[in-house]
């Protein structure tokens, strides 16, 4: 959902955004409710939620630039079988993280325009236009930083910058930490290491350690000690 | 300036919420007296789903849990951080030191690491072992009934090891190691470090009805909503509310100054209420500080008067000195063993499920405190910064660096879990030098004045932080590991933190006998007034390689119980 929906969401009253402050002391003042632009709630201040909103109301790049954000986005990471990076909302990461670290502003603004001056000298082409074979020759040169011609350096680094933010943004989504296999996150009984990745590194639990150990089963027994502080329940 | 009069008197004022005013909470409120708690920020609950971070995904956050909103990222829970709007401090010139506050009820125990460690009897009696720094009035004979009383109150997991220098306590079971924990195990002990069971305030066990179990989300910098760590709301004052306690919870509350009467005993404070910029004060027969080490000095030093025209119990002029941090220093590094892992949840408690207290003699080093090594890893969540420079790894097998694709993406999840890293965290000694004072030049939003940092490391914590990088070093080896970056030399000071960084300050109103060479007597009262007391870290004499927590409320609990049985003797 990008800015112009949020607003539209708010507008039809189905935001999932509850009504801020409960009654505790702190809100019995004359707080204002403060509505989040955000689709999610994540136990933000009011003081937070105002600059969240702050930042939601800006629009950072142009349509153009956007467009050509997208377009980067899918070349590093393509799509696949999990989803690609629109559906990671990584176009609606960069552009709130362009506002809200105001560094990378100039580094992707300028880094965006010069990668298209390069596609309209090279093949009078916009970036956007260009065929797949075209942008990876656009691409190529400054994707490797290690390698990199001194005349690429700036385009390099941009591209570095890009893909950080592409990576990031794309396996910390929905879809990303999915393609990673990320399994945790969830209300879980930790009893250690399976026993095949065991076997597969070569490690075992220190037997000397065994008696510490938390047996799963007893953990809603109310603990209770002797004096020498021995658990015996 | 017109100050308002709140019209309750009370038995007990408390400044400050964090451990050492929420112990003071529960014990006094328990014991009948009336007590105000002031707290300079909002009222939290890790139960509220208004202000819950704990289970949310990282892409709740339009930021994907970037630091750039909070200090420690989005889902961190401190409201605060090094620097606050409208709350500044300063710097002697050359010097450096970072201040870390957090603004809310239960203060910095919302968020800390749970490493609740007791001080052994070495670390009360250093001087008389090394010479150096000074020795604590009381022992840890003194002070062990009330270790095991927090132990039993609040929950702690961990292992009976017959160290003397690390004693064991009530201990609840302790989850096994991780993966990447055995591979330390492995590599620590080759090196001959020794490598125990971690100790951390998180119920792996029920220990009553009212707080819940862990459920292993690996998030208690967010403050468990079931109450399974132990933050100061949830363990201690909102318990003391539920059991009938007469307690006053004033938040919002920014405490100015202590008030005294002609003869110069405490009367109360001053405090702002935030909210409306108002003024207020309130009487109490007894003034407990627990503001924190710094805001209780800040406190005592801004609280000026006829009586007490060095600031309040500061005849000693000792007020703010003596101030220290643990040191810090950390390495990461690839273990190659560790690439391709199989994916599992493997997110535990909160911290690590193993770690290495001090294990060397220092007779045989060239310095003369120690400090315990934290191990971290894994298959953690994904956050802010998790594709930076995502196959950098790459170069150590002559690999192109960089790139974009599948080829990117397979990198990605080649290298996801294959990272150790190591973080020293060690006692440095406390120097008069070293301190914080009022800046006459500098007031907050309010107008109150606020404190100016000197802060130097000496050789000592120097030599320490080369000898935590020697080691981590030999241990990654060990491990079949490759040490990520350089090892920082003597120009980068052996990759020492800067103080404050490690968020330990303690120090700045030591305790002793004698009132000419520390500020607070042996239960944490000023040496000056007999109706104030100290109940954070500020009383601290040293601080040993261990983290405060625990110690601050064992001497709060003890501390507490004293005034209760200087009210039945009807001494204030």
């Amino acid at each position: 959902m990008n800015r112009r929906d949020s607003i539209k969401y708010i507008a039809t009253g189905t935001l999932a955004s509850g009504v801020l402050l409960t009654g505790c002391d702190w809100a019995e003042k004359e707080e204002a409710v403060v509505k989040s632009l955000w689709k999610y709630k994540y136990g933000r201040t009011p003081k937070e939620i105002e600059y969240d909103n702050h930042l939601l109301s800006q629009q950072f790049f142009s349509q153009e630039e956007m467009a050509m954000i997208i377009q980067l986005g899918h070349f590093i990471l393509p799509a696949n079988e999990v989803g690609n990076i629109e559906k990671a909302e990584v176009p609606d990461f960069i552009e709130f993280m362009a506002k809200d670290f105001p560094d990378f502003q100039e580094p992707l603004k300028e880094g965006l325009t010069a990668l298209n001056q390069r596609a309209l000298t090279e093949f009078n082409l916009s970036f956007v236009k260009a065929e797949k074979k075209q942008k990876q020759q656009l691409i190529d040169p400054i994707a490797y930083p290690d390698t990199v011609t001194e005349e690429f350096l700036q385009q390099s680094e941009f591209f570095t910058l890009m893909r950080n933010l592409v990576v990031t943004g794309y396996f910390t989504s929905e879809v990303g930490l999915k393609d990673l296999g990320y399994q945790g996150n969830q209300p879980n009984v930790w009893d250690g290491v399976p026993n095949d990745i065991l076997d597969e590194h070569q490690m075992e639990y220190d037997p000397k350690w065994t008696a510490h150990f938390l047996d799963i089963e007893k953990r809603n027994d109310v603990a209770q000690w002797d004096d020498q502080g021995n658990l015996i329940s | 300036m017109y100050i308002l009069k709140t019209q309750k008197k009370y038995d007990v004022v408390i400044v400050g919420s964090g451990a050492g005013g929420g112990m003071a909470t529960k014990v006094l409120s328990e014991a009948g007296l009336k007590v105000a708690v002031l707290e300079a920020g909002p009222h939290f609950d890790p139960a509220n789903p208004d202000q819950l971070t704990q289970m949310k995904w990282p892409y709740h956050s339009p930021r994907r849990g970037a630091g750039t909103s909070r200090t420690f990222g989005d889902f961190d829970m401190a409201y605060g951080g090094w620097d606050i709007e409208g709350e500044p401090y300063t710097r002697a010139e050359d010097t450096n030191f970072d201040w870390f506050r957090s603004r809310m009820l239960g203060g910095r125990t919302n968020h800390w690491g749970r490493i609740s460690l007791r001080f052994g009897p070495l670390d009360f009696k250093s001087k008389s072992r090394d010479g150096v720094g000074e020795d604590w009035p009381i022992g840890y004979d003194d002070i062990k009934p009330y270790y095991d009383k927090v132990d039993k109150l609040i929950g702690v997991f961990g292992s009976k090891e017959n160290i003397y220098n690390e004693p064991d306590g009530f201990f609840l079971p302790v989850p096994k190691p991780r993966l990447h924990e055995l591979y330390y195990k492995k590599g620590a002990e080759k090196a001959g470090v020794k490598v125990m069971p971690s100790r951390m305030s998180i119920l792996t066990q029920r220990i009553n009805q009212e707080r819940g179990v862990c459920f292993y989300c690996n998030q208690c910098n967010r403050s468990c909503q079931v109450y399974a760590d132990f933050s100061s709301g949830s363990c201690l004052i909102f318990p003391a509310q539920k059991s009938g306690g007469k307690i006053d919870l004033y938040t919002d509350a920014m405490v100015r100054e202590v008030t005294v009467d002609g003869n110069g005993k405490a009367t109360g404070v001053n405090y702002i209420d935030k909210k409306t910029n108002l003024d207020y004060s309130i009487s109490a027969k007894v003034v407990v500080l627990a503001a924190s080490a710094c805001s209780s000095a800040r406190i005592l030093l801004n609280s000026k008067s006829a009586a007490h025209p060095n600031g309040l119990g500061n005849s000693s002029d000792l007020i703010g000195k003596y101030l220290h941090d643990s040191t810090g220093g950390d390495r990461m590094g690839f273990v190659p063993n560790l690439m391709s892992r199989k994916i599992y949840n493997e997110d535990g408690v909160g911290g690590m499920h193993l770690y290495s207290p001090w294990w060397l003699d220092n007779k045989k080093l060239d310095f003369a405190r120690g400090y315990h090594i934290e191990v971290w890893g894994g298959l953690g969540a994904p956050s802010y910064g998790f594709g930076f420079d995502p196959n950098y790894l790459n170069s150590f097998f002559g690999k192109p660096v960089g790139g974009y694709g599948d080829s990117l993406r397979q990198d990605v999840k080649k290298y996801y879990g294959s990272l150790v890293g190591m973080s020293g965290r060690g006692e440095s000694i406390a120097r008069k030098e070293n301190y914080c004072e009022i800046d006459p030049n500098k007031k907050d939003q309010w107008g109150i004045p606020v404190l100016r940092f000197k802060y130097q490391w000496s050789d000592q914590e120097l030599k320490q932080a080369k000898h935590m990088h020697d080691t981590f070093e030999e241990i990654i080896v060990n491990m079949g590991g490759i040490p990520l970056g350089e090892k920082p030399g003597r120009d980068k000071n052996f990759g020492l933190h800067t103080p404050g960084r490690i968020i330990h300050e303690v120090g700045t109103t030591r305790m002793g006998d004698d009132p000419k060479k520390s500020v607070v007597d042996r239960f944490e009262k000023l040496h000056d007034l007999d109706n104030v007391f100290v109940v954070d870290a500020g009383p601290f004499v040293s601080q040993a390689d261990k983290n405060p927590t625990w110690t601050i409320l064992a001497l709060s609990w003890r501390t507490s119980d004293y005034i209760v049985d200087q009210f039945k003797q009807q001494n204030f």
